[in-house]
């Protein structure tokens, strides 16, 4: 006969089982010092519970986390809610946590939780109530103990910070049976009675019971209907109080609430610097703007500057000028040739001319009229005969006479 | 326009932010944007001065309602 073998992930799973089945197992408290506590970036928390003889481990996923009042610390007595099961990757058994709660608190912290979900479930907590935090508080109202450390605190963060601001301190017990009434009516005094920006609701760190005023649902109320908007700043970073759900803006401690109150005196300094030198700049890029705009307008008004319309007059002037005298002087050249041509038929028709082809010009000696005609000059006038190189003087022949002379000698 | 010296340091502050503004949109005439400029350059100076002046105040609300110094 053989044995039956199992695998590792059959045992397991056998055992995880066992686990849900036991009805102890998946509704317990367990109580136990806190140890190895891990914030994982998921939100989720894993932590340890330990006494003195035993440990366990514990995680608490971050859908639970998100609901928890405190952070634990390593070194808490918490007791923790949830049940117990096996993690099979590492073949160890653990508390997955739904609740946690300071040990012998029990009572403390069902109250709370009920009024929690009571003021959550009224709207309280939600985000559209919250009013917006003023950039620029002229009047910070401040409801604390006037004789706790947490309000000099508050006064050296708004002197370094914000010395402008104007403080009103609504004093108030912070602990104590008295303190909720206190509390209510210091928040309701600085509404009807003053003008502050912003009311800052703090106390310094103690235990929970001392912080117990801030869990009060006068207070809750209070602050809820409070016209100013109000930062809490109650404990230490860890605490949350049922006030810091329902103030408009929850500060981890009474001086980051006066931090989250006022802006930084020296960003202020800064920011103004960087505004003047700002300014300057502007204005020199707009001066800039404006002179380049000028040296543009400068050159067109030069472009159609009548400067160039007479310069161009001017040169068109020129060139008439310049035609005309070309024109003229060609004109008479042209003239001159004329002149020269009819200077030379002139002179070829002038007497002396045809003297020299062998004409002679015929006077009378005695009248100097000249002979154009025969019946001119009778036989027996002198007559002048004028010869291209001088004269010759002679007389008229009696024309019959020459005839017969002429047949004489031929 | 308001005296300077007269103007809450959050009355300044504001002015000087719009001055800012104005002179960017770049829309106003030379003289303005000198003029603008100035009173920006004054009220800076004057925000400044109200910080270095600047002493936080503390006063107490009694069950009265009176507001005192503390």
């Amino acid at each position: 006969m053989f044995e039956k073998v199992k695998s590792v992930s059959e045992i397991t799973d056998h055992i995880t089982t066992l686990f849900e089945n036991d009805p102890l197992l998946n509704d317990v408290w367990v109580q136990g010092e806190v140890s190895n506590m891990t914030q994982a970036s998921s939100g989720h928390w894993y932590f340890t519970l330990k006494d003195n003889d035993s440990q366990l481990r514990c995680v608490m996923w971050r859908s639970a986390t998100s609901r928890q009042s405190t952070i634990p610390k390593n070194g808490d007595a918490l007791e923790a809610h949830g049940k117990i099961s096996l993690y099979a990757p590492r073949g160890e058994y653990q508390l997955y946590a739904d609740l946690i709660r300071p040990v012998g608190l029990g009572d403390l912290f069902q109250a709370f939780e009920r009024l929690k979900a009571k003021l959550y479930n009224e709207g309280l907590f939600e985000n559209e109530r919250k009013r917006p935090i003023p950039a620029f508080p002229h009047k910070i109202g401040i409801v604390t103990s006037p004789t706790a450390a947490a309000f000099q605190d508050i006064l050296n963060v708004l002197r370094r910070r914000f010395p402008l601001a104007e403080v009103i301190l609504s004093p108030t017990q912070v602990q104590g049976v008295d303190a909720p009434p206190q509390i209510v009516s210091a928040i309701e005094r600085l509404n009807t009675s003053t003008d502050v920006d912003i009311i800052l609701l703090c106390r310094g760190g103690g235990s929970i019971e001392d912080l117990w005023a801030f869990n009060d649902e006068t207070v809750a109320r209070a602050v809820a209907a409070s016209r100013i908007p109000i930062i809490s700043g109650v404990g230490h970073e860890t605490d949350f109080t049922i006030v810091d759900f329902v103030s408009d803006l929850r500060a981890p401690t009474p001086s980051a609430a006066a931090e989250l109150a006022t802006p930084d005196l020296e960003d202020i300094r800064q920011e103004l610097r960087q505004v003047t030198t700002y300014l300057i700049t502007t204005l020199q890029t707009q001066l800039e703007n404006k002179r380049t705009a000028l040296l543009r307008l400068m050159r067109d008004l030069q472009y159609h500057s009548p400067e160039i319309t007479i310069r161009n007059h001017r040169q068109r002037i020129d060139d008439l000028n310049e035609r005309m005298v070309k024109a003229s002087y060609n004109h008479l050249k042209l003239l001159s040739i004329q002149l020269q041509s009819k200077s030379a038929a002139l002179h070829a028709a002038s007497p002396q001319a045809i003297l020299s082809r062998g004409y002679a010009l015929v006077t009378r000696t005695e009248d100097g009229k000249r002979v154009t005609s025969e019946l001119d000059a009778q036989p027996g006038t002198g007559i002048t005969l004028q010869l291209k190189d001088g004269e010759l003087k002679a007389r008229v022949e009696d024309k019959n006479i020459h005839e017969q002379y002429k047949r004489t000698l031929f | 326009m308001n005296n300077i010296n007269e103007l809450s340091f959050e009355q300044a502050y504001q002015e000087l932010d719009e001055i800012v503004s104005k002179l960017e949109s770049g829309e106003l005439t030379l003289e303005e944007s000198v003029t603008l400029f100035e009173r920006g350059r004054k009220l800076a100076e004057h925000c400044q001065a109200i910080l270095d002046q600047a002493e936080l105040r503390v006063n107490q609300l009694n069950d009265s309602g009176d507001i005192q110094p503390l």
